[in-house]
């Protein structure tokens, strides 16, 4: 028999998809995936769920200890904080997002190997599963900025809903790149690792950015705030830090350009990373 | 499924590779390109040229000795893996009783599994609802739906997940050695639920090494060796040729 007597049209070729834009016609799966990954994720465990406020709660205790009272940020900024926190709660986004995504498609691996379905479900939900753990942290920040006498306004909200889903967006990028390439060579997961620790020091979080424009030459000043990380950052402070302060918080010297420059970054990456997600999808089934 | 003169798979010459990896890192898949060895490995050709074709509401037996491409061949058709060449269509909605239960999570109700199961096979919410009843009836799990998986017997486990399969709607149905759940009562419903299948025009592929249930099954065989087909009739004189 030969495929040229048979009229094609009828017919599908079996695990071609159409990448992500699959993961929006399976909405009800993407849902249930959600669903399991913040039900399964604390299972077995006295805590649960109060470990997701622990660990941050720690981890700003310490930076505040240390960059706020014994470095003396205390000092030189006002509501050190609520600097601090609302840069800190993005960048953890951010970290726990790619971490998910990276590793989506080798946790799933039991459901890759047997049955095919879109596999950028794993990675979408991934970063929705991290959203979701945002929001609490998010609420922390609201309920400390409202007693300080933050008033929302139109500015503020649309910045920190843009800042929010341009880290979303840039974690799924790289987190379709790296986890795709995670299958074959799990050294992905620990490049990933290396990058994760990085992440809060390239934004600036736990310093102010006048001291890294004190050191860097112009260039490399902009290129800094092009990363997706920094900018963010900087649109939460502007967002929730800047409107309590007295006096007013510059923006970086050419912050809508950043910002342009950033959002491009983070769309560029969610192209390549479906381009590479496709490219490696191929073998998933035969490399986990 | 409109035109019954169409088959409804297409396997047309297919070829699958597999590459016995050597390295497992980028250090050693670079030491291995410094080395000039080659670095994608052995090749080890698990499908070699295969070609056939099924007509719609026909049961096919694919048979052969472990190692043939019997499994390789149904993820093909389930569209797991990809054929390195050739080319494989299918017509309608295709559905695995492959190593059912793969979705499942230990840590979540009986009644949550189903719900993620039937919607990883590709349902949706309506038809889940609809059907949950019936899903849990069938796999006669009673009132353990709402307890955590984990702590069913494996036989609870496997019916359950057979039941969500089998309830999936569907045009072609692959038979992965699944038919070994449960206890002889459940087995010979799963058998009964089957055959009703076929009745209703579903196209099936079976993969089994229980000859018997094939040829209850199937009025066609499939003989794979080494990757090869060497055989494509009958479903007596393929089960005769294995024996």
């Amino acid at each position: 028999m030969s495929v040229t007597d048979v009229d094609l049209s009828a017919f599908d070729t079996p695990g071609k998809g159409r990448g992500l834009l699959d993961v929006f016609r399976r909405r009800y799966l993407l849902r249930l995936l959600v669903r399991k990954g913040t039900a399964t994720r604390y299972r077995n465990s006295v805590l649960g769920w109060t470990w997701s406020y622990v660990k941050p709660g720690v981890q700003f205790f310490v930076y505040f200890f240390i960059i706020g009272i014994v470095l003396n940020a205390h000092r030189d900024v006002q509501y050190f904080p609520v600097y601090l926190f609302s840069g800190l709660i993005l960048v953890n986004f951010f970290n726990e997002a790619f971490g998910n995504a990276t590793t989506a498609i080798v946790e799933n691996r039991a459901l890759v190997r047997k049955i095919y379905l879109p596999r950028e479900l794993f990675p979408v939900s991934a970063i929705i599963v991290a959203l979701i753990h945002f929001l609490p942290q998010a609420a922390i920040l609201l309920v400390i900025v409202v007693i300080l006498g933050w008033v929302p306004t139109l500015t503020s909200v649309a910045i920190a809903f843009a800042g929010l889903a341009l880290m979303a967006t840039f974690a799924l990028g790289l987190g379709m790149m790296f986890g795709a390439v995670n299958v074959r060579f799990r050294d992905a997961q620990n490049f990933v690792e290396i990058i994760r620790m990085v992440a809060i020091w390239s934004t600036p979080t736990i310093y102010t950015w006048g001291l890294m424009r004190d050191v860097l030459p112009e260039w490399a000043f902009n290129i800094y705030f092009s990363n997706p990380l920094a900018i963010g950052v900087e649109m939460y402070h502007e967002a929730f830090w800047a409107p309590i302060i007295d006096g007013t918080a510059a923006w970086p010297p050419h912050a809508l350009w950043n910002i342009v420059a950033a959002s491009t970054l983070a769309l560029v990456t969610v192209v390549v990373g479906q381009l590479m997600f496709r490219h490696f999808e191929r073998t998933f089934a035969q490399d986990l | 499924m409109s035109d019954p003169a169409l088959p409804s798979i297409i396997v047309d010459d297919v070829t699958k590779h597999f590459l016995k990896r050597r390295t497992h890192s980028l250090k050693e898949a670079f030491v291995t390109w410094a080395k000039r060895k080659p670095v994608r490995a052995d090749r080890f050709i698990a499908l070699d040229g295969v070609s056939f074709s099924v007509p719609e509401g026909e049961a096919v037996a694919v048979l052969g000795l472990n190692g043939s491409g019997k499994s390789t061949t149904l993820k093909l058709i389930s569209g797991v893996l990809e054929p390195d060449e050739g080319h494989v269509y299918t017509r309608g909605r295709v559905a695995g009783l492959i190593e059912v239960g793969a979705g499942f999570h230990p840590d979540l109700s009986g009644r949550e599994n189903v719900y993620l199961n039937a919607a990883i096979l590709g349902m949706n919410r309506q038809q889940i609802e609809e059907r949950f009843d019936d899903i849990v009836e069938f796999s006669e799990i009673g009132d353990h739906i709402d307890q955590e998986v984990k702590h069913y017997s494996s036989g609870m486990f496997m019916r359950l997940a057979f039941s969500v399969a089998i309830h999936v709607d569907l045009d072609i149905l692959l038979v992965d050695e699944v038919l070994s759940v449960g206890d002889a009562p459940f087995r010979a419903k799963c058998e009964k639920k089957i055959a009703e299948l076929t009745a209703e025009g579903v196209t099936m592929l079976v993969v089994s090494h229980s000859l018997g249930m094939v040829q209850k099954l199937c009025t066609r065989g499939i003989v794979l060796h080494q990757g090869k087909k060497v055989f494509d009739g009958p479903i007596s004189e393929a089960v005769a040729r294995i024996k």
